[in-house]
């Protein structure tokens, strides 16, 4: 590989359209969410800088690590996360912009690197050692297991739908030639519903944010980090914000590389937010019978339209 | 696996210091134990060294929330003890002003409630409306919070008959927008979810265990002060005690809610029949004896005792704030629970922490004595010496900042 090449790739991942782009885009969606927040409960909201600059505070913040804790792990984590969520966006905006290239990853490598984040907050929960971050962690776990299934077969839904191509790439020139995927019949519109509740699940916004509710722990997982470790945390969620509105796009309306995707992408975010400030938190055993009752039961009726070719 | 949960002594949650140990077994409630008193203030013993009329302002500043709850049953306890009949004027200046603060205390509880469920909405909503009646107050006495409203043998300032229409004027606004607020939560399944079944207290154990208030009533406990012990105007006007049979959180909430239309219903029948007069009678002096006085706060029956040597200051001034009644109840709506419904429970009873502080000492599980300020004080120093040596290092680093 030669230093050019290698120099694009270097890039790609950390500025454009990996790191720097998807942080700053993440960023501005959760200004977004919160001041669409604030003013659905008749409050100002911040600034639109307002997410930058708490990144930045905390960058500039003492990192305490508690007595007693699994130092690297607790350390470690966030960052795992943090590099997780880079590599899904690169992933993500290169199979938008040049559908046809040479940039590797398919939707299971998307699929497995989703996961990773999760992980890291269970894992650095966990090794805090702290009762509040033990709870929070457990929760989320619970959480993971129950919003995981119903994505996977919404997702796979789309693969039988499209005759098996599992590239990204791929799936964006298959879109490009035979139109969206949302129109392509009335399984993928059922895939698209399960993968919609998917993102505030993930994102661990309410009705969801049961990980880390305030109210009873703290901020559970998260409840002994502080300075660097916690900007990174702090960054994930709000990259995940953009990549999963951005993954939606992909899969099944159109390229993330378009002029609708902004509409799509506003609209996506729009209905999480509703959705955050119309309902209270679920406990986490009915988050469990929602998702494995009706969500579950959805997406396998997805997955079967789309076997008869519906 | 076990694991204690510690809820306090400072919880982000709980604007109060104190203390709950929760014992979990996954998401279980297994057993809880709890502390209060961090924040005692001595208000019973400076009672002792001010005169009546300066009590007024001190057991106002007992609840932040309920501040008029006190002053009443307070005043309510002197007239007792005094014999004295407050005009009528006076009577219905005490409901509305009660009422009022029931409602902005309801509100806010509800929007507490909205926030300890992650209802966010909700809880900017209540305390909107909630607005409302503190600007009311503002207006009718100068001031949000502890109004100073009331003095012994009546009120001290007059509501002016100019100031009639703004009130009735709020209702009107308040009105359908609780109604509003009502169905929205009241309908929603989710809601329901979180509060249907929640923490319940049967009503065998809501007498059993003395509870007060919305508490009882949500448990069919049909208690009021206000219509058992009638003061002020209310047994002049038309109102409902408000039950409900469930007892769990959700009845609780039912209670409030409901309560927030009736006391609407009170201040405007109490606006409308107020009569023409005097606001005050005066009391030239208070003769020894003692007399107890009961108020309905927002929370609950608040209870004053008051015993005179026959100078101008209390001998002996005793208060039982609601939430020292409705705390027992905790122990048996908790086991079996959930952890995601601690915190709701927690609030279900509107608890105020630091208006139930008592300083006993025990030794041996027996009282030993009342401590008086210095006993207080010596013992705070004391404590300090012990955290000292304890942490020699970080007693020092806090001298230094």
């Amino acid at each position: 590989m030669s230093l050019t090449n290698l120099l694009t790739y270097v890039g790609l991942v950390a500025v454009f359209p990996g790191f720097v782009f998807t942080a700053v885009v993440g960023l501005l969606s959760s200004w977004f969410d919160r001041k669409l927040s604030a003013r659905l409960q008749w409050r100002v909201g911040p600034p639109w800088y307002q997410s930058f600059a708490d990144v930045a505070k905390l960058l500039g913040k003492e990192t305490v690590v508690p007595a007693g804790s699994a130092k690297l792990v607790f350390l470690g984590a966030p960052f795992v996360g943090f590099a997780a969520v880079v590599v899904v966006s690169t992933i993500l905006w290169m199979a938008s912009i040049r559908p046809d290239g040479a940039f590797v990853g398919d939707l299971i490598v998307v699929l497995y690197l989703l996961y990773v984040p999760s992980l890291a907050i269970i894992i650095g929960g966990s090794a805090s050692r702290n009762p509040f971050a033990a709870l929070g962690a457990s929760r989320e776990m619970k959480l993971m297991l129950a919003y995981e299934v119903g994505f996977l077969i919404s997702a796979f839904t789309l693969v039988v739908k499209n005759g098996g191509i599992v590239s990204l790439g791929g799936m964006v020139a298959y879109q490009q030639a035979s139109g969206p995927m949302l129109s392509q019949g009335i399984s993928c519109i059922i895939a698209f519903i399960v993968a919609l509740i998917y993102v505030p699940a993930k994102l661990a916004v309410g009705p969801f944010d049961i990980p880390e509710a305030e109210c009873e722990l703290i901020s559970g997982p998260f409840t002994e980090y502080s300075g660097v470790p916690l900007a990174a945390f702090k960054l994930t969620k709000a990259m995940l914000m953009c990549v999963l509105p951005v993954f939606l796009i992909t899969v099944f309306a159109t390229t993330a590389w378009s002029p609708w995707a902004i509409l799509w992408y506003v609209l996506i975010l729009v209905f999480v937010v509703l959705i955050k400030n119309t309902n209270p938190r679920l406990r986490i055993d009915q988050a469990l019978r929602f998702f494995w009752g009706p969500v579950l039961v959805l997406s396998i009726v997805g997955i079967v339209l789309a076997s008869l070719g519906l | 696996m076990r694991t204690t949960i510690p809820v306090g002594p400072y919880h982000p949650l709980i604007e109060e210091p104190e203390l709950f140990r929760v014992v979990v077994e996954g998401e279980r409630v297994v057993d809880i134990d709890w502390r209060t008193s961090y924040m005692h203030r001595g208000i019973e013993k400076i009672a002792e060294s001010k005169t009546y009329d300066q009590v007024v302002f001190l057991v106002e500043r007992i609840c932040g929330i309920c501040s008029t709850s006190h002053p009443i049953a307070f005043c309510n306890a002197v007239e007792d003890l005094v014999g004295v009949e407050i005009p009528e004027r006076a009577r219905y200046i005490r409901s509305i002003v009660a009422e009022l603060e029931r409602i902005h205390s309801h509100l806010l509880w509800l929007g507490l409630a909205g926030h300890y469920i992650g209802y966010h909405t909700v809880w900017m909503w209540s305390w909107k409306y909630r607005e409302l009646v503190c600007d009311l107050f503002e207006k009718i006495s100068g001031n949000r919070q502890s109004y100073a409203m009331i003095k012994p043998g009546g009120v001290r300032q007059d509501i002016k008959a100019s100031e009639y229409g703004g009130i009735v004027k709020a209702m009107d606004e308040l009105e359908p927008k609780m109604n509003m607020l009502i169905g929205a939560i009241l309908d929603d399944p989710v809601m329901l979810a979180r509060l249907k079944g929640v923490g319940k207290l049967s009503r065998e154990d809501a007498v059993k265990r003395c509870t007060v208030g919305p508490v009882a009533r949500s448990a069919g406990v049909d208690i009021d002060v206000r219509r058992d012990y009638p003061y002020a105007a209310y047994d002049a006007v038309e109102w409902n005690v408000i039950t409900q049979t469930d007892g769990d959180v959700l009845a609780m909430a039912v209670v409030r809610l409901l309560e927030i239309l009736e006391a609407v219903k009170i201040v405007r029948q109490c606006v409308d029949g107020i009569p023409e007069g005097p606001i005050l009678e005066e009391i030239p002096e208070v003769p020894p004896g003692e007399g107890i006085g009961v108020e309905e706060a927002p929370r609950g029956e608040c209870f004053h005792y008051v015993r005179s040597d026959g100078t101008n200051c209390p001998y002996r001034l005793k208060v039982r704030a609601p939430t020292y009644s409705n705390l027992p109840s905790f122990r048996s709506r908790f086991i079996g629970e959930r952890v995601a419904d601690i915190m709701i429970i927690l609030a279900s009873i509107d608890p105020c922490y630091c208006c139930t502080n008592r300083a006993v000492r025990m030794e041996d599980g027996k009282p030993l004595r009342m401590l008086d300020e210095k006993n207080l004080l010596d013992l705070s120093w004391e404590r300090t010496k012990e955290l000292e040596r304890s942490f020699p290092q970080r007693s020092r680093s806090w001298l230094e900042i």
